[in-house]
């Protein structure tokens, strides 16, 4: 279904569950069974890092099973609010067939052991095994520097269900009741088949012997790890599917739950660093003037970084107080782009310099130019969308105890072992000299896929040899980090005579994953030419929520809205008629125009818009509804229809399709992040605003599970649509057409 | 020194009047559910009661808390750790998904119950708009406030009843 060229690694071999672990065990590498299952029974060498509690007993690497009858998935992802944890607990549960009152989840150390393998095999071992064909493209490139390290224990591309979940918590789930059954009917000398689980009990009915999963899960240990353990079939599931309650929410009510920030150094007092970077990227602190600074309270320490400076004090406050006094001067960069007009007169000179047919190709099929040049009408378009900071809502932020060669560290972040082998690498140590705590995330979105900020809390450390928690003001998280990137993207649309899109020529200047993204290829579109015109981003890039999605959505379904106007046809049924060839991406389609009564007319003043995109494998069909009335837009519904394959947990992922329309609408409404003198311009929440509950419309979310084999992610495909949606019904409204986020701006 | 009662105990700590709240309550009292968000009154996350109303403790000096009354997330539940039907709603209605913001949100939603027990969209959206939510949970906060104010029902999760496939 995809016209890109695929990757030299993509293999055409159909991905089936016995396939996994059969080509698993026949490669015979314990990379590729140790996702899973590893060969051999791993308690012992497991056991003493993640079994800590009385009489728990460590079943196979992903749960343990205590005395209490509790129990324990552990879970190599990170928590940041997209439900991972319980959601893979709640499908190992299943397998397992565990009380789910009774389980509970641990985040998987950061130890070699817990590497998120599957994705390890598709990058760091290539060609070792199979892989989904969804997986090739989507992955590619994101974690190509993954790769290259080896440190793969990741949390990101709304992959940990479709990976993580259904082949390793699933596996391991049901070769745990496989292995407590087997110890079962030894004890109680009846046949393995006959003894009945549910609700973590064990029965067998013609003896009348039943027990709980504790008792036998000493023993089940000794049993082999079975291979091929079989997993049940959506009909026999009884958690999956459900709205099971999540596990981390009462404690995200009480204020217990305890995320990076929060951290605390066993036994010793804690001191905070407050940070300045360097304002432009690539340069140096030229000079500073911190004599004030030296003389206020609590201040211990004030460090010359070279890239950054750092106050250490007793208090944070303290710490950000003399900070602000100190004054720097900065080497000269070296960029040519000093604005955003800059920026984008870069973009707009790359552009130029690929014309019509330059650049690097990505997508093409037919005959584009000879197809445009005979088309009964043509169009052009030209979009813009600005670089964004991410801004979770928990800073960054880290806090390092460096001592005797020794190195502790906590902090939040999507890569664990990435975290842990940069920080080493910064201080002069071996990863295995550095201990790495990562509690829950105050928000990820691609911005804890790096590393930075872990890298200079562990460089402050290594200055002052006590602890020190380093924490960056929203100021600095907001201007010195990294960034999704801007870009301009030109296309030309042809339409025949009977009103359809016969031809598709585009360029742009940014690709990066997924490499798909800047194709919609279930349109049935014949003539097709997509293209790359690289150029230079001042702002270093990092991975956003649907990352390339974020904009080529826009891009794309503002366009796809544009070529059905120009052909006078109705959003919606211009769209269907292109997707004969894709029934799901149809039926997602044509169930939010039901959603949304698509056919009847808005109140005056109001216009609804439309975009479907696919990402991250799982289908998204969005409608808004707004009012420009007043002269501004005001959303008064948002309607989302998606297809994930299967919902593991449809209230789970209802949340994230919300909190991605969310996320997608700050984006699209206010998201800005300028240049002035090579410096970000924006700091807080007053000059880089975010949606408001007051600005938040209505959202009904409606799922339709058409394949519970192939499964989508959650996190990010809420994303795409919204912006090119809301868009479109501005048009609708209006008849003014954005071609340039954010909207706000248009209407200030 | 600054004497004051937190989430009902006296206390009195060693601290320049003019340090924020916050960052008395989490390091020095070591109680970490109030969050730093923006530092500058913009988000939330900071939202503590002082005299039972909501203030933004990041741009709140601990000066001012002198001889008063502060109550944080962990303060709000009962005795035995029963928690407030705020917090139940938050569960029942699965609000938070990071949980950075959610602090704030509470703290926010019980001052705004005790003052206005059936509030309105509108009410909620005046009340509500200061707390920022990057996760986007608003359309759950705004549901949740009405179920612990018993506008709307709370939701029954149903935890078997096998796949929808
Ligand atoms: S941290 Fe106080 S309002 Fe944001
Ligand atoms: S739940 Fe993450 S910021 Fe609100």
């Amino acid at each position: 279904m995809n016209d890109m060229a695929k990757p030299p690694r993509s293999r055409a071999a159909k991905w089936t569950r016995r396939g996994f672990i059969g080509a698993g065990v026949l490669a015979g590498g314990a990379l590729i069974v140790g996702v899973a299952v590893r060969p051999g029974n791993p308690v012992g060498k497991l056991g003493p890092i993640v079994a800590g509690g009385e009489g728990e007993q460590l079943v196979n690497s992903w749960v343990k099973i205590g005395a209490d009858n509790v129990v324990t998935a552990i879970v190599p992802h990170c928590e940041m609010g997209q439900g991972a944890h319980s959601v893979l607990a709640q499908m190992l549960a299943d397998e397992l067939d565990a009380d789910w009152s009774l389980v509970r989840v641990m985040q998987a150390p950061a130890d070699g052991n817990y590497v998120v393998t599957d994705t390890a095999r598709g990058f760091v071992a290539p060609g070792t095994l199979d892989a989904p064909d969804w997986l090739e493209p989507t992955w590619n490139g994101l974690f190509t520097k993954i790769s290259q390290l080896g440190d793969v224990m990741i949390t990101g591309g709304s992959s940990s269900i479709r990976t993580t979940g259904q082949r390793t918590m699933r596996i391991a789930g049901a070769a745990a009741r496989q292995m407590l059954i087997a110890a079962a009917a030894r004890e109680w000398g009846v046949p393995a088949a006959e003894i009945v689980t549910a609700n973590s009990m064990l029965s067998h009915a013609a003896s009348g012997k039943s027990a709980p999963y504790a008792q036998f899960a000493a023993a089940a240990a000794e049993e082999d790890m079975p291979q091929t353990p079989a997993l049940k079939q959506p009909k026999d599931y009884r958690l999956m599917g459900t709205d099971a309650p999540r596990t981390d929410i009462p404690e995200k009510v009480t204020g217990a739950a305890q995320f990076g920030i929060d951290a605390t150094v066993p036994g010793q007092k804690l001191t905070y660093a407050a940070v300045r970077k360097v304002p432009v990227p690539g340069t140096r602190i030229a000079s500073m003037k911190a004599d004030v600074a030296k003389t206020m309270p609590g201040v211990l320490q004030i460090l010359n970084m070279g890239d950054f400076l750092a106050v250490v004090a007793d208090s944070y406050w303290q710490a950000q107080q003399a900070l602000n006094t100190i004054e720097a001067e900065y080497t000269k960069s070296e960029s040519a782009i000093r604005s955003s007009a800059d920026q984008f007169a870069a973009f707009a000179a790359a552009l130029d310099q690929a014309g019509d047919q330059g650049g690097k190709e990505l997508v093409g099929k037919g005959d584009v130019a000879g197809v445009l040049s005979v088309s009964a009408k043509t169009f052009t378009a030209e979009y813009r969308a600005p670089y964004l900071a991410h801004a979770p809502l928990e800073p960054m932020n880290a806090t390092v105890w460096v001592r005797d060669g020794q190195c502790e560290i906590w902090t939040s972040t999507q890569v664990p072992l990435m975290a842990r082998s940069a920080a080493a690498k910064a201080i002069g140590l071996s990863a295995d000299d550095v201990t790495m705590h990562h509690p829950m995330l105050g928000g990820g979105f691609g911005r804890r896929l790096e590393v930075d900020y872990v890298v200079m809390a562990a460089r402050i450390g290594l200055a002052t040899g006590y602890p020190v928690k380093m924490i960056w003001s929203r100021e600095e998280d907001t201007q010195k980090g990294l960034f999704r990137c801007a870009d301009l993207s030109r296309f030309t649309g042809g339409i025949d005579a009977k009103g359809r899109l016969v031809a598709w020529n585009n360029v742009f200047t940014q690709h990066n994953d997924p490499a798909e993204a800047c194709d919609a290829p279930f349109y049935d579109v014949p003539h097709k030419s997509i293209r790359v015109a690289e150029a230079e981003l001042h702002l270093p890039f990092a991975a956003f929520r649907s990352v390339d999605h974020s904009q080529q959505a826009f891009f794309v379904e503002s366009f796809i809205d544009e070529a059905a106007h120009a052909a006078g046809r109705d959003p919606v049924e211009f769209r269907l008629a292109m997707l004969g060839n894709s029934p799901r991406h149809k039926a997602v389609l044509e169930k939010v125009a039901a959603m949304a009564g698509w056919g009847t007319r808005p109140a005056a003043g109001r216009g609804r818009g439309v975009a479907l995109v696919q990402s991250f494998g799982t289908i998204v069909a969005e409608v808004v509804e707004v009012d420009m009335s007043q002269g501004k837009p005001r959303l008064t519904q948002v309607w989302c229809a998606a297809d994930p394959g299967f919902a593991m947990n449809p209230d789970g992922f209802r949340n994230q399709m919300e909190g991605g329309i969310v996320f997608g609408l700050t984006a699209a409404l206010h998201g800005e992040i300028t240049l002035k003198d090579g410096a970000v311009e924006q700091g807080n929440f007053n000059d880089y605003p975010m949606l408001r509950i007051d600005e938040c419309p209505p959202i009904a979310v409606e799922i339709i599970n058409a394949d519970p084999v192939h499964l989508g992610g959650a996190g990010e495909p809420g994303l795409p649509p919204i912006a090119p949606a809301l868009a479109n019904a501005i048009f609708a409204a209006s008849g003014k057409r954005i071609r340039e986020l954010p909207i706000a701006k248009h209407f200030a | 020194m600054v004497k004051f009662t937190i989430n009902g105990e006296a206390k009195s700590v060693e601290a320049d009047p003019a340090m924020p709240i916050l960052w008395v309550v989490r390091e020095q009292l070591g109680l970490t559910g109030t969050k730093f968000g923006c530092g500058a009154a913009l988000c939330g996350a900071c939202t503590v009661h002082l005299d039972g109303q909501p203030v933004r403790s990041c741009s709140t000096p601990i000066g001012e808390a002198e001889g008063r009354a502060i109550t944080t997330i962990e303060g709000i539940a009962g005795p035995e750790g029963e928690l407030t039907r705020v917090q139940q709603a938050w569960i029942s209605e699965q609000v938070p998904q990071c949980g950075y913001c959610q602090s704030g949100q509470i703290m926010a939603a019980t001052a705004l119950l005790r003052d206005n027990p059936r509030p309105s969209d509108a009410d909620i959206d005046a009340a509500m708009a200061g707390n920022i939510c990057r996760c986007g949970t608003y359309v759950r906060i705004r549901h949740a406030i009405k179920v612990a104010a018993g506008i709307e029902p709370a939701r029954v999760v149903p935890l078997s009843g096998g796949a929808k496939a």
